[in-house]
C-alpha cells in the first residue's frame, strides 16, 4: 500500500488537467491554461511534464523518461523514481517498450507508434513571449492569427547572420492556425513532430498545456528562399557510427579534443549491441 | 434515494479514472475510434459510457446540463452524490448529456471566445448506433480517413467552420464511446 494517491496528484487536480489535455487535443497548438500545482521538485525540472504524465498514467503503463535524449541524467532518473514510487508503474529505458515517454528537449530517434504517448516538459510555452512580453497582447495575437512579428524575427536572423539562426525551440505552425513552441527540442527534431503518437506538452511554471493528436500537420516556419533546414553536426557518432542521429559535442581534454556522440542513449546502445562501431569504439577494439 | 443513485461509481477511483481517461483521451486524439468505457453506471437512461465520462471528467468545477429524457430525479441525485457538479442551463454548461434530438439546437451551447477557445461545451451524445461507417472523417488524429455513424453531417460541418471555436462531441452507445473534436472535417 502506497502512502500516495495513485500518481501523486489528488483526483480533482487530475480531472482538471485531464480536461485541459482534452481541450488541447481538440484545438491543436492552442495553449490551454491550467491550475498548475506545486510539485516536489523545483520549477524548471519538469513540473509541467510530471503533472501531465501523472494525469495520463495508468497502473499498466511502462514509463520512459529522457533528458536531452539520455535516460541516465539526474532529471530523468529522479522523475522515473518519482513515478516508480507514487504510481508503481513499470519503467524502461527502451524506447519501443515504453507506453508513455516523458521528455525534456528531445524526440527519440526511433519512430514512435500509435500506442505511445510523448509528454514534453516545456519551460516557456509561448513562442511569441520573447518578442512580446505581455500575455494580454500575445493572447490577442493568437486570437487574430497575427504572427507577422515571428516572421520579422526570422527575417532579422537572415539579415544579420545570412541564415535563420534559431537552432532549438524553432517555431512551428499547427494545422495552418496556431504558431506553437515545440519546446526546446533541436530543430533537427521538428520534422518528427508529424508522428503517429499522441504528443502532450506541459508547462508547470507558466501553467499551460497543449497537445498534438497523431498525424497533425506541423510545419516549421520558413521563407521560400530560405527553406527550413533541420541541420545537425556534420559528424558520425563516435560510439556507434550513426550518421542519422542528433549528436552531442563532448569536450574530452583541455587541448581542444572533442567527440560527437548520439544524444539518444537508447538508440546508441541499441546500435552498439547490434555491432555498429564508431571512431572511438574501433580504436579501443584494435 | 434509490439504491442505484448511491451505487455505480468507481470501485477503486484513482486507477479506474486513469484507465477511463486513457480511453477518453485516445478517442479524442483519434476521431472515429470506438473504444469500451464501462467503469461506471448511472440510472437509466444514461449509458455506462456517458456515466463514466461524467465521473471521469466532471466535478464541482464543471456545470452539467441534462437534456430531455436524461433529466430525471434519479440522474440528478446520482450526479449530486457521485460528482457534486452543479446542474446548469445549456447556455452555461461545460458538459451536456442527451440524445441528439434533445441537445438541439447546438447554437445554445458555449463555443468559446477567440482568445479562449477552450471555454466551450463538450456534448455527450447518447446514440442508438455507433459503428465505423457512414460519415467520412478527415483531420488531425486521422491517418488517411475514418468513418463514423453520425446523426447528420451538416451540423458538424458548420461546427468545423467555427474552428478554433466550436463544440467537441462524444458519442456514447451502451459501454462504447467515440469522439469528434471541432477540427474534424466531416463529409
Amino acid at each position: 500500500m502506497s502512502d500516495y494517491n495513485f500518481a501523486y496528484l489528488d483526483e480533482q487536480t487530475k480531472r482538471m488537467i485531464r480536461r485541459a489535455i482534452l481541450k488541447g487535443l481538440a484545438i491543436p497548438g492552442y495553449q490551454v491554461p491550467f491550475a498548475s500545482r506545486e510539485m516536489p521538485m523545483p520549477y524548471g525540472w519538469g513540473t509541467g511534464g510530471v503533472q501531465v504524465s501523472a494525469a495520463t498514467l495508468t497502473p499498466e503503463d511502462t514509463l520512459k523518461v529522457i533528458d536531452q535524449g539520455a535516460d541516465d541524467t539526474t532529471n530523468a532518473v529522479s522523475i522515473r523514481k518519482f513515478f516508480e514510487k507514487t504510481a508503481e508503474v513499470g519503467t524502461t529505458t527502451e524506447t519501443s517498450a515504453a507506453t508513455v515517454i516523458q521528455t525534456r528537449h528531445r524526440i527519440p530517434e526511433e519512430d514512435l507508434s500509435e500506442d505511445q504517448i510523448l509528454v514534453y516538459q516545456v519551460p516557456i510555452p509561448e513562442p511569441l513571449r520573447f518578442l512580446e512580453p505581455r500575455e494580454t497582447e500575445t493572447r490577442k495575437m493568437h486570437a487574430l492569427e497575427e504572427y507577422g512579428l515571428m516572421h520579422v524575427k526570422l527575417y532579422e536572423d537572415i539579415a544579420k547572420h545570412g541564415h535563420i539562426a534559431t537552432s532549438y525551440a524553432y517555431p512551428v505552425k499547427v494545422e495552418d492556425r496556431y504558431v506553437m513552441d515545440p519546446s526546446p527540442i533541436p530543430k533537427f527534431d521538428n520534422p518528427k513532430m508529424e508522428m503517429s503518437a499522441i504528443q502532450l506538452f506541459g508547462a508547470g511554471r507558466e501553467q499551460r498545456i497543449y497537445a498534438l493528436p497523431p498525424y497533425t500537420k506541423v510545419v516549421s516556419l520558413d521563407f521560400e528562399d530560405h527553406p527550413f533546414d533541420p541541420s545537425k553536426a556534420p559528424h558520425a557518432c563516435a560510439l556507434c557510427g550513426a550518421e542519422d542521429s542528433y549528436l552531442d559535442e563532448v569536450i574530452t581534454d583541455d587541448k581542444g579534443g572533442r567527440m560527437f556522440v548520439c544524444s539518444d542513449t537508447d538508440y546508441c546502445e541499441k546500435r552498439r549491441a547490434e555491432g555498429h562501431t564508431g571512431d572511438l569504439t574501433k580504436e579501443t577494439a584494435a | 434515494m434509490e439504491a442505484l443513485e448511491l451505487t455505480g461509481g468507481f470501485f477503486d477511483p484513482a486507477p479506474e479514472a486513469a484507465r477511463a481517461f486513457r480511453q477518453i483521451m485516445t478517442v479524442m486524439a483519434k476521431p472515429g475510434t470506438i473504444l469500451d468505457l464501462d467503469q461506471a453506471e448511472a440510472p437509466a437512461p444514461v449509458s455506462k459510457a456517458a456515466a463514466t465520462l461524467l465521473l471521469t471528467l466532471c466535478d464541482p468545477d464543471t456545470g452539467i446540463y441534462l437534456a430531455g429524457d436524461a433529466d430525471t430525479d434519479a440522474v440528478r441525485n446520482w450526479i449530486n452524490f457521485h460528482i457534486g457538479a452543479p446542474l446548469v442551463s445549456a447556455a452555461t454548461c461545460d458538459f451536456a448529456v442527451g440524445t441528439w434530438e434533445a441537445l438541439a439546437p447546438l447554437s445554445q451551447f458555449k463555443i468559446g471566445t477567440s482568445e479562449y477557445p477552450d471555454r466551450s461545451a463538450s456534448l455527450i451524445v447518447e446514440s442508438d448506433v455507433l459503428e465505423n461507417q457512414g460519415a467520412v472523417l478527415q483531420g488531425p488524429g486521422i491517418k488517411d480517413r475514418a468513418a463514423l455513424s453520425l446523426p447528420e453531417t451538416a451540423a458538424f460541418q458548420a461546427n468545423q467552420m467555427l474552428f478554433p471555436l466550436g463544440l467537441d462531441f462524444y458519442f456514447t452507445q451502451g459501454s462504447r464511446v467515440a469522439a469528434l473534436p471541432r477540427t474534424t472535417e466531416v463529409r
